[in-house]
Formats: C-alpha cells, structure tokens, sequence
C-alpha cells in the first residue's frame, strides 16, 4: 500500500513540475516574441537531423536482429513441405526487404535533404503521369511472380496426399491432443460425438459403441429412465427452474436418443473392423521419417489449430466437420537434435487458436524415428488397438488374431 | 438536384444570420447538435478508451516479460482475484487482450479516429454550416459513448470480460461452458457492439450524406481535399460492411440465448453432451471478417487522409498525383471488400477460394505502393517544415510500409501456414494498422487543435513525444516479427511451455518479450507527455492565429472563436483545388481555395 502512495505521489508532483516547466519555457518564448505556430528554423533542422540518425539506427537495428534472431527460433524447416516454404519465405523477404530499405530510406533521406532552407522555394509538381504509370506497373509485375510462385506452392501444399501416406487422425479437446493412428488397414474408423463415452473417448462408430452409447443414454445413472423416474415421483420436491432445466435436459437426450437409433438403423457391421484395428494413442506422437502422413483433425468442443512450427504446417480443428493436411518429416529427432545443437531438442504440436485458460499449455511432443525403431515401436503398439482395450482381454485376443487377417 | 438543394440551404443561412440565440451549458457541451461540439466529444472519449486500452497493453506485457512474478502494477489495477499475489490470471489475460484489442480497433481507431476528424473536418472543408442532420449526428455520438461505457462495465463484473479475443469467434464465446468470460462478459460485448454498430451507421450515412449534398459553391468532387475523399470512401465501406458484423453478432448472441445452431455442430463442452448439429463455426469466420477486412481500411483510410493533407501543406508543395490518390482510396475501398478469405487460409476452407482470395489480396499492393510513391514524390523538393503533426504523418508513412511489406508474406497463403496466428501476425497488423492509424490520429490532433480549440499545442513537447511514441513503436513491433518467425503463437499466458522441446528458441522469445514490454512501457510513459500537453493547452495554450499552418482549405477561413454555422456571413465559394502551394506566378506560397483564378492562370 505504502509503495503504491508513494508512485501516486510521484506522478503528481510530476506532473505539476512538467506544467511549471512548460509555464517556464512558454514565459521565455512570450519574452523572446516567437509564436507556437511557427516552428523555428533551428527545430527544423534539428528534426530532420533525427531523422536521418532515426533511420539508420532503424536499419541498423532490424540487421542486428535479423542476424541475431533471424534463424535461431525456427531451426531448419522438417519437411518436405517446409522445405519449399522456406525457400519461398526467403525469397520473399528478399523482395520486401528491398522495398523496405528503398522506401524507408527515400523518406527519411528526403526529409532530411528537402528541409526549409530559407530563401528556397518549394518546387511546384502536382503530377507525371509516366512516373505515377511507372510505379503501378513495377509494384503489378512484382505482385504477379509473388501469386505466381505463391499459388504454384499453396497447390501442391494443398494437394490431397498420396496413396502410400499413412493417415492419423488428431483429435483435439480443452487442453490436450490424442492421436489415432489408422491400424492395419490405414482406414480410420468412422465417428459420431454422440457415441462418446468413458471407454470410447474418440466416439468410434461400431455395432458395440452404437448399443452401448443407446444404453447408457436410456439406462445410464443419468439416463433418461431415472430422469423420468424423478420426474414422474409425486414424492420428488423440486423447485421451478431445476425442473424446467431438468425438462429441457430430458427433451435433449431424447432427441439425441433417436438419433443413436437413427445411426443404429443406418450402420452396417461392415464398417466396425476399420474401427477396431484403429490405434490411440496419448501424450507423444511417433512418426517415422521419410513418410508420408495425412492428418485428419477433429475438435471435440471447440476450434483449436494444430500448429507444427518445425514442420511448417497448420490446420485448425473445427467441431462438427474433419480438415486435412499432410507433410513428410525428412529429420529424426535426433538427427535434428545435432543440427539444433540442443540435446533436449524435440518437435511438437501446439494449439494455436485461442481456446480457453491454459490454451497455452496445451501441446503434443512429436518423436520422429528412423524407420527400424518406428517399426519396433509399431509392432509394440499394435497390440493395443482400439478393440482390444475395448473388451475384456478374451475377446480381444479373438479380435485381433483374427481381425486384421480378415482385412 | 445539387443546386436547388444548395439554394434551400442558402435560405437557411439567411435566416440563421437573423438572430442569435445564445446556448445554454447542456446544449452546447452535452446535447449539442453542432459538429465541431460532437467531433471534440468523440475525441475525449476516444482518449478516455485508448488511455484504458494502452494500460491493458502494458498490463499483459508485464505478464509476458516476466511470467509468474508479482507486480504491484498489476495487483494494483486488477486486485486479488484477478492478479492474486500481483501474478496475473490466466483467464484474465485473455480478457485483457480480447478487451485491449476490441477498444484499439473499435472505440479509438474507429470511433474515434473517423468520427472525430469526419465530424470536424467534413463540414468545414467542404464549406457547410453543418452536417446535413445534426440531430442524427448527435445520436451517433450517444451511441457510442453508451456502448463504450458498457463495454467499460463489462470489466468489472465477477466473471470477467469478454476473453474470446477481439474476433469472438465461436464457440468458444458461445459456450459459457468453456471459459467465464463467455457467460455475462461475452453478452455485454455482443451488447455493446450492437449499439455500437448502430451508432456508426447512423454517422456514416450522415457524412455520406454531407459529402454529396452540402459541398459549397464551386467545391467539386475533384476539388476536395485529400481528407474528405478518405472520409467518404471511408463512411461507404462503414456502411456497407457493420451490417455484416451486426448481423453475426445477432447470429451469435441467438446461439448463446435462443438455442439456434447456427456456428455451433456436434459439441461436448464441459462433461455436456449438445444437441447442437449443423452450423458450422467458419460462417461466423466469414461474417465476421467480412467486416472484418474492410475495418483494416476504416481505421486506415481516414489516417491516409489526414496525413496527405499535413503533408502537403508542410512540404508546402501540392500533393502528388491528386487524381491517382482518389483512384487508389477507390481501388483500396473497393478490394477490401473481396479479401476476407486471407485470415482464413488454414480454417479447412476450399484451398481454391483460398487462392482467389491470395490474388485479391496481393492486388491491394498496387494502389498502396501507388499511395506510398505519392508521399515520396510529395516529400521531393519541397520546402518541409517540420510541425509535430508534419513528423507524425511522415511517421504514417514510414510504418504504412514496414507493415505493408509483411503484409504481403501473410497474403500468401503458402507462407501464411507457416506464420498465421503468430506474433509475426500481431507485429503485421499494429504496426500497418495500429501505428498508421495512432501517428495519423496523433497528426490530425497536433495539425487540427488549433481549429478545434482556439489554441496551439505546445510543439516541443509534440516534438519530444513524436520522438518517444515513434522510437517506442518501432522497438515493440520490430523485435515482434522475429518471436513470431521462431514461431510463437499470439494469445499464449506464457511460452514457459517451449522450455520443454526448444531451449534456444524459448531464451530467444523470453529475451525479446522484455526488450518489446520494455519498449511498451516507455512508449505508454510518453504518451503522458501527449495527455498533458494535450488538456494543458486546451485551458492555458497560447492563442491560435486564424491561419495558424498557412493552409489552403477551407477550415482556415473560420474565425477562431467557435461558431454556429461557421461562417459568420456567406458561405465561401471554392475556385480551385485545396493544394496550390508553391505555385509560380504566386508571391506567397499558398493560395486558398477562396482566391478566385488570376488572368491566365491554369487550375492544377
């Protein structure tokens, strides 16, 4: 408090001391006979002096920090994606920095050199229709390679991925990511929100998930048949509004009940074994270099974006329908731990769309391996496929001896 | 149609001259209905917000500079339960900056840049009594003083403001599930908006209005200054655009309270299952930006206007391609509004819209580099006199380019993966928006205080906050471009998260983060040097000649003194173009737009 009284104190007695000062030099100003609407020459020298010392402390310190900062947040672009970003990121820093340095020193150096001199008048050049044709066309011609290069590399980034990439999808809630790799088939399984549940966070659509979700939702602890049970008890003392919410509760899970059995209706058991062979996987995602992947994101609750800095790639995640993109690592980790020279060095996968309070906490750490040990690692982790951890480990092992042959 | 409108208003004036009533205190400083009383008021409000806005900056830089350490700045200002200990919250933050940025881009460079310059300078340079509905024009002002105290209120209610950052966009500001200032913060800002919206309507159909009807004998479209031409196009994108956000807003606010889908599909939000199917969040993304771009070029425009008119009148040279300047404001106007795709590039949007919207937006270079050459060629061979406001609008100019170029990396939609939602994004925008339109607002106040208050501004302390605000805004957003190239996200409470995977990039973005809140800190310190100068030479200012910069638009031929109408007898007739400086032939080196053609002597 007694800290907060004394910068209080402070600021007032600068201020009045300020307005005494200004009081000051607007006395002697009165005495010298100058007037505040007539800047003397001696100012306006001095200002265009600052000017031209403005503008190289201006270049000189965007050098420094291009040298200094330039190259050590990013690191080498990952990819093979990134790879062609970068060569067209630096190409256009080339061009803009030309401008940059042009134009900026144009308008410092002419306000320095075009300062009133007394005596010099003013040189009267309203307009020249060749000069003003000149810099529409250069600046339109620049642009056109700019599109050009930039469209010809936005088409190929945007391409669908090949035959041979390996599809994972994201899957993104407040604050975390999960991944989920397509199994044995390379075929993610199909999803609904509605199926969500404990033991099947990513809502996988199979006849099991379907049943159990319309289970739960008739039968469930908060299901309908107890909602109707409280409702429909004389005995039951509620007051107004929780029952009014409860109603609009109520009138909610039964429109979401038929829809379970509007999905029950439409499923074919066909389609379960894409799902069941599907891998989850939480907390770091394996790659294997020199492959390609599809990523295919999902949002659980709100928009997040999947930002990939090292591999230069982004897509936001939106709830209610899949976006894509894909890029091919062409670094391990360790081999970009040496390039980094930081042994703890990783890649990763950060949200970059606002999406609550610990948005900024929420990230995903990306090992990418060399194709032996990512094969070890997959070996591994086939075992734990989505329907061996969905049921109990006898029928698993039934499921996963003879799912993937089947396929 | 112009003509008998001119005649009727003719009419008016005569009878206006008949007698004088003399105004009472509440009509004349609080509903007062004359321009110049409404530009002064939406000047002060607009101070009044961005002072709130600038402390929120500084407060979140504390944060960013040095994470997790108490400040008594902040436990000052935010208290226990937003800065426990003097550390701040995490939610708070995000209500920091969602505020920071709406009050910036809204109250300040919206509100207050256009409707205070629009209010003054419209009527005088064109040569009207007033604008053509004064009583409208007061409404507009209520308004919006009404939504900027609301959005005021907003951060003081229990939950918080608003924390969805300034573009809102759903659903995370639709679901209170999600975050708390999504419930009562969230309401009040949509509230807010609205009111907002409309009072910006109501002011921009009445300068276009201005515009087109009350020009003065001889003022022609081709001989408008630089400013009104700004104005105008400004108060057409105005119009044309706000509807859209209103619209989303409505949209918004029917998803948060009626139980509409229209942004929201398929979502579990805290634990609950919705029934929510079918509306897709990316429309809100569309409506929202498709006001969205052309504000970019609200707030900028009547900057670039503001500054061609300081700029020429202190070069004491006639601006640069007069015609090519009206023909770029056009083209800028007109391509703002079919370039909303590029904040869009990684939403999961048709890649092909997205390469239609990078050839639009990179189009936009065009009439920019036009403008910027312009300035250039203005500023060659002229005679400069440097006025605080001459060195703020060369300022203008300055950051219009250093912004614009980034500008052109960002509507690349192949690079813009790389970098979107970075600080090199926030670096782009304050600096080609935020820095543009602050120095153009800066050089209107220093250039037009005079006319405003009858007096002069004290120009060494202009000279010693140029100096600081310019040295300070170059020393934040330089630094910035390169966290975002090391690829740090915008909105992030702290980046302590990269000392996990990357050691070498997080010391980087930690030791720019203090050098940029340094800088901020330092910058908003010198705008108190404004402030006082400011309100000190409102009250106790040396008195301002009539002519004060030897200008040739119309404003300068006003008394000093304030008056109803303007002009004391007649209206001026207008016989050329507002930037005969230097013109040979001339002893002095300005001829007003008042001073008919000499034998011979050729218009521009």
């Amino acid at each position: 408090m007694e800290s907060k009284l004394i910068i209080l104190i402070a600021v007032i007695l600068g201020v009045v001391a300020l307005a005494q000062l200004v009081r000051i030099y607007e006395l002697s100003s009165k005495l010298r006979k100058g007037s505040e609407h007539e800047v003397p020459n001696r100012d306006n020298v001095l200002n265009a002096r600052l000017m031209l010392i403005f503008m190289v402390f201006q270049f000189l310190g965007l050098i420094y920090l291009m040298f200094k900062y330039g190259w050590t947040g990013r690191g080498d672009a990952a990819s093979i994606e990134g790879v062609e970003t970068d060569w067209l990121l630096n190409l256009n820093f080339v061009i803009i920095l030309m401008v940059f340095f042009l134009t900026n020193f144009l308008l410092f150096y002419f306000s320095f050199k075009y300062v009133r001199k007394p005596g010099v008048k003013a040189f009267y050049y309203p307009h020249n229709n060749k000069l003003e044709m000149i810099w529409t066309i250069v600046p339109a011609v620049v642009m056109a390679v700019i599109i050009i290069l930039g469209l010809k590399s936005w088409n190929k980034l945007t391409a669908s991925s090949g035959n041979d990439a390996i599809v994972i999808e994201l899957f993104s809630k407040q604050f975390d990511w999960t991944a989920r790799y397509a199994g044995a088939d390379n075929v993610l399984g199909r999803h609904d929100y509605k199926l969500t549940a404990d033991n099947n966070e990513l809502a996988l659509v199979t006849t099991n998930t379907i049943d159990s979700a319309i289970r739960i939702m008739m039968d469930g602890p908060s299901g309908i048949e107890v909602m109707q049970r409280v409702l429909n008890n004389r005995d039951t003392v509620i007051n107004d509004s929780t029952l009014s919410a409860m109603r609009v509760d109520l009138s909610r899970k039964e429109r979401l009940l038929r829809l379970l059995f509007q999905m029950k209706g439409h499923h074919s058991k066909s389609l379960d074994k894409s799902a069941w062979d599907d891998i989850i996987q939480k907390d770091t995602l394996y790659l294997c270099v020199n492959q390609q992947y599809e990523f295919n994101f999902r949002a659980k609750d709100l928009l997040h974006s999947a930002y990939f800095p090292q591999f230069r790639a982004q897509m936001n995640t939106v709830p209610g329908m899949t976006t894509r993109t894909k890029f091919t690592p062409i670094f391990t980790t360790e081999q970009m731990r040496k390039k980094m020279k930081d042994p703890k060095f990783n890649f990763v996968l950060l949200c970059n769309k606002i999406c609550g309070g610990a948005h900024y906490k929420m990230k995903m750490i990306i090992v990418v391996k060399d194709k032996k040990s990512y094969d070890a690692w997959m070996k591994q982790k086939s075992k734990e496929t989505f329907g061996a951890k969905y049921f109990p480990a006898p029928v698993a092992k039934a499921l996963v001896s003879v799912g993937p042959a089947k396929m | 149609m112009a003509s008998v409108a001119h005649d009727e208003h003719h009419h008016a004036d005569l009878h206006h001259g008949d007698h004088h009533h003399e105004e009472g205190f509440v009509s004349k400083y609080i509903f007062s209905q004359d321009h110049k009383m409404i530009g002064k008021q939406f000047l002060m409000t607009a101070v009044f917000m961005g002072i709130v806005a600038m402390l929120l900056s500084v407060m979140f830089r504390i944060q960013l500079a040095w994470p997790g350490e108490s400040s008594d700045f902040l436990s000052f200002f935010l208290g226990e339960q937003w800065a426990p200990n003097g550390v701040l919250k995490e939610d708070m933050y995000l209500g920091l900056v969602t505020i920071h940025g709406t009050i910036m881009v809204f109250f300040l460079l919206t509100g207050g840049l256009s409707g205070t310059f629009s209010n003054i300078l419209i009527p005088l340079q064109l040569g009207a009594r007033d604008m053509a509905s004064g009583f409208l024009n007061m409404l507009s002002y209520w308004f919006f003083l009404i939504s900027s105290l609301i959005m005021l209120y907003s951060l003081f209610i229990s939950t918080g403001p608003a924390m969805a950052g300034w573009t809102i966009y759903p659903p995370l500001s639709a679901l209170p599930q999600a975050m708390s200032g999504s419930g009562t913060g969230m309401t009040l800002w949509l509230i807010s908006m609205a009111i907002f919206i409309a009072g910006s309507l109501i002011g921009s159909l009445n300068y276009i209005v201005t515009v087109i009807n009350l020009r003065t004998q001889g003022m022609t479209m081709t001989r408008m200054p630089l400013t009104i031409w700004a104005f105008f196009v400004t108060a057409i994108l105005g119009v044309l655009s706000f509807p859209v956000l209103l619209s989303a807003a409505l949209l918004l606010m029917m998803d948060r309270l009626a139980g509409t889908s229209f942004f929201l599909s398929d979502i579990i939000v805290g634990g609950e299952m919705l029934a929510n199917h079918g509306g897709s969040p990316i429309l809100f993304q569309h409506l929202f930006w498709f006001l969205g771009h052309p504000e970019v070029y609200i707030v900028l425009l009547p900057a670039l206007g503001l500054s061609s008119e300081i700029i020429a009148t202190n070069s004491r040279k006639p601006i640069f391609g007069y015609k090519a300047m009206i023909g770029s404001i056009l083209a800028i106007g007109f391509l703002s509004f079919i370039v909303w795709g590029h904040h869009m590039f990684i939403t999961g949007m048709n890649p092909f819209l997205g390469s239609v919207f990078v050839f639009t937006t990179l189009l936009i270079a065009i009439p920019s580099a036009v403008k910027v050459f312009n300035y250039l060629t203005t500023l060659w061979k002229g005679s400069l006199i440097f006025t605080p406001a001459m060195l703020f609008a060369i300022a203008l100019v300055s950051t219009f380019i250093t912004g614009g170029v980034t500008g052109i990396i960002l509507a690349d939609s192949a690079l813009d993966i790389a970098i979107h939602d970075t600080y090199f994004v926030v670096a782009h925008f304050h600096i080609v928006m935020g820095m543009s339109a602050v120095f153009g607002m800066f050089a209107g106040v220093y250039h037009w205080f005079p006319k405003m208050y009858g007096r002069m501004m004290n120009m060494r302390l202009g000279y010693v906050h140029f100096w600081i605000t310019l040295i300070g805004a170059y020393g934040v957003f330089f630094p910035m471009h390169f966290v975002g190239l090391a690829g740090a996200p915008r909105r992030y409470y702290d980046y302590s998260s990269f000392g996990d995977f990357n050691e070498s990039s997080y010391n980087m973005i930690m030791d720019l983060n203090v050098i940029i809140t340094i800088f901020s800190i330092v910058a908003a310190l010198g705008q108190l040097v404004f402030l006082f100068n400011f309100f000190y030479s409102i009250f106790r200012g040396s008195k301002a000649p009539q002519n004060p910069w030897n200008s040739n638009s119309l404003e300068w031929t006003t008394p000093v003194e304030r008056i109803h109408g303007n002009w004391p007898g007649d209206l001026p007739t207008v016989y050329r173009w507002p930037y005969d400086y230097s013109k040979p032939g001339s002893d002095v080196d300005f001829i007003p737009q008042t001073v008919p053609l000499a034998d011979g002597e050729e218009e521009h």
